[in-house]
């Protein structure tokens, strides 16, 4: 029976980090979902053979550094703004490859417009959106998809649905539109979860080359220091309440 | 009965201990180590390497890239 | 060949974009400028250059394009007016702190607020001070006729690439709507993705192997490389104000009294030149043209000669500040001007020279 020493050797290679993730090591917290995806994107990148024309727009969250990580081009908007800096760039280099790359806070509060707009003009582009319903970088506080009760740094005591609302649900929102071609929920914390998630980045980005209009990816996300678990419980929090209110699987596909 | 053969090798430098490749593996290979790594992270290892059958499930739901997965062509038991 | 052509400011601007070979106009109707997108409209450049014109939800999402098109090396420009520029300013601090070269046209309009859709000047602050946070500064051009507009675009085009910072066509109004002949540029074709490629290294236009890759950013969470970026800023800053201050003098050299004054106060004050001249008094004009570099040895050297200067604005008195910190004293500096979109009459302007200075 062969020994560990020797089944480590190249024949044997069957999963290793792709040469499109750069080697700096990523300033997200321990078992943040951001780096799963991250990865995700940069494999899909790599297998399509498309590092040379995708340019990534980074946003404002705890993703602003994402040009850190990726080998690619890159832009970083301002908070909100990476859809009309996609559209700008797609509509401009409309051979290459451009996606986005969004918190929750980002593409469903102060981006709203600009995510509606660029979706309903069918903006040829893929946006990723990390929904983990809570405002990472900042500290913890509520966001636009922070569920009902839900604690954060400005809701002590939990949404107050009379109070602040219920969640926004933006990707069913976004399906309504004409100018969206694929709009699916997934998540990231299971193996099986991650090849589905990477599925749909791969299909993303095969519905810009065929020109079908915009496809948006929502990632149901963890954020293990704002939700003040552990990585594992909070992987096990998010099956038991987020998926609940955020049902994962495909809004659209046309 | 033939059975895949696997193995793992962690960037323990790299790795922050998140725990998520422990609960992703089939068959209990990996554990947390008692041990911290440069950053004051109990990296993942190997603890049953014998189990473990190259799956890449760690890998793949490693958030930080951490992990390279090898797996020898499966031999009879 | 140049062509001779009777237009507006607002429609100079957009053909003047089309013929200079500008790659994207990205903007949001607003009066009184709505022209400009209008002229793009019905001119569908797309179809003859390859211009993009794609109009946006809001002024955010506009300068927003825009600095996504420029980001990529491409030359792109917008055109509001004033509370249209407001919601811009946030991309304006990101342009410059990204130092993305870029063409923005405000054609003001009378403020506070909503204010009245008539001439103004009063966003003279807003444009040559910041206007959005952080230490950054816009080129400010101000055209003071039809032809200027037009002629404004690519010199704006090439000021902006120069320095990689983005350049304001501070307009008004009156400026935007005021139909005048303009001969207009000859077709030049726009820059092809492989001159962007060689030429300007640091857009985004894809990695190619062996490539360093491009990154646009504005982000330093390190404070000190923060500053490092600053004091490159500022070097550049000074940089442009010893290269590229603009101004036109008019009746300057037996003056003993000068307007300073811009864009259409300018043009109304030509006409007071000429009322105070024949009363006798010995009155020129400097005009800037940069608003930003402003012309501030001119004024030094003026303030030698003249007894005075009456810098007339259609705002409450703001570029008179700029230019009493030329002159440091030197001259009695005052401001006249009408605004909220009222313009001032040449003879009012002469009157408050009377009053203001040569009453002293």
């Amino acid at each position: 029976m062969a020994d560990t020493n020797t089944i480590i050797s190249p024949e044997n290679l069957v999963y290793k980090k792709t040469d499109v993730l750069l080697d700096n090591v990523m300033h997200y917290c321990p078992g943040c979902t951001h780096g799963t995806v991250h990865k995700l994107i940069a494999e899909v990148i790599d297998e399509m053979g498309i590092q040379e024309t995708t340019i990534g727009i980074a946003p404002v969250g705890c993703a602003v550094l994402a040009y850190n990580y990726l080998d690619i081009d890159w832009q970083e908007a301002a908070h909100g703004r990476a859809p009309a800096l996609a559209t700008a760039v797609k509509r401009l280099l409309p051979n290459k490859n451009v996606f986005s790359y969004q918190g929750d806070g980002d593409l469903a509060a102060i981006g709203t417009a600009e995510t509606i707009h660029a979706c309903n003009r069918g903006e040829n582009i893929v946006m990723v959106f990390i929904n983990n319903g809570i405002y990472g970088m900042t500290g913890g506080q509520m966001a636009p998809t922070t569920l009902p009760g839900m604690p954060a740094s400005t809701c002590p005591a939990g949404r107050d649905t009379s109070h602040d609302g219920m969640p926004i649900k933006i990707s069913e929102l976004l399906a309504q539109l004409p100018g969206t071609c694929y709009v699916t929920r997934q998540s990231a914390h299971t193996a099986a979860n991650v090849r589905k998630t990477k599925k749909a980045l791969r299909k993303a980005f095969e519905n810009q080359q065929a020109n079908k209009g915009t496809s948006l990816v929502e990632v149901v996300s963890t954020c293990s220091s704002g939700w003040k678990m552990s990585p594992v419980q909070a992987n096990k929090w998010m099956e038991e309440h987020m998926f609940a209110y955020y049902p994962l699987g495909d809004m659209k596909d046309e | 009965m033939a059975r895949a053969k696997g193995a793992i090798v962690v960037d323990t430098v790299q790795c922050k201990g998140c725990g998520v490749c422990v609960s992703a593996c089939p068959t209990q290979v990996i554990k947390l180590a008692d041990a911290v790594n440069g950053k004051g992270y109990h990296y993942a290892y190997m603890e049953n390497p014998d189990a473990c059958i190259g799956c890449t499930s760690c890998g793949i739901v490693c958030p930080d890239t951490c992990i390279t997965v090898y797996r020898a062509k499966p031999v009879t038991v | 060949m140049r062509e001779l052509k009777l237009m507006k400011g607002n429609e100079a601007i957009a053909h003047a974009a089309i013929r200079c070979g500008a790659d994207g106009y990205f903007g949001y109707p607003i009066t009184p400028q709505s022209e400009v997108m209008e002229t793009l409209m019905a001119e569908r450049p797309w179809e003859s250059t390859g211009m993009v014109v794609l109009q946006a939800e809001s002024e955010i999402a506009s300068i927003n394009m825009v600095y996504g098109g420029a980001g990529c090396g491409k030359r792109v420009l917008t055109s509001s007016s004033s509370p249209g520029v407001s919601l811009m300013q946030e991309g304006l601090t990101y342009l410059a702190g990204s130092e993305l070269p870029c063409v923005i046209v405000n054609v003001v309009r009378g403020g506070p607020g909503l204010g009245t859709i008539q001439p103004a000047q009063s966003d003279y602050f807003q444009s040559v001070k910041g206007g959005g946070h952080g230490d950054y500064k816009l080129i400010t051009l101000a055209p003071a006729s039809v032809q200027e507009m037009a002629d404004f675009v690519e010199l704006s085009f090439d000021l902006a690439f120069k320095y990689r910072n983005p350049v304001m066509i501070l307009s008004d109004g009156a400026i935007g709507q005021m139909m005048e002949k303009v001969e207009l540029d000859e077709f030049k074709p726009r820059w092809t993705d492989e001159y962007i490629e060689q030429n300007h290294k640091w857009a985004t236009m894809g990695k190619k192997k062996g490539d360093e890759r491009s990154v646009i950013t504005s982000v330093q969470l390190d404070a000190s490389v923060q500053e490092d970026f600053n004091h490159k800023l500022q070097a550049k800053y000074r940089e442009v104000e010893e290269n590229e201050v603009r101004f036109e003098k008019i009746m300057c050299d037996d003056a003993d009294y000068i307007f300073v004054a811009y864009g259409s106060s300018a043009r109304i004050c030509q006409k007071s030149i000429e009322i105070a001249r024949a009363k006798g008094i010995k009155v020129g004009m400097l005009r800037p043209i940069t608003l930003y570099p402003f012309p501030v040895k001119e004024l030094q050297e003026l303030a030698k000669q003249v007894k005075g200067m009456l810098s007339v604005e259609l705002s409450a008195g703001q570029m008179v500040e700029d230019v009493r910190l030329a002159v440091n004293g030197k001259v009695p500096v005052e401001h006249y001007g009408r605004f909220g979109g009222i313009m001032h009459s040449p003879g009012e302007v002469v009157e408050a020279l009377e009053q203001k200075i040569i009453g002293e």
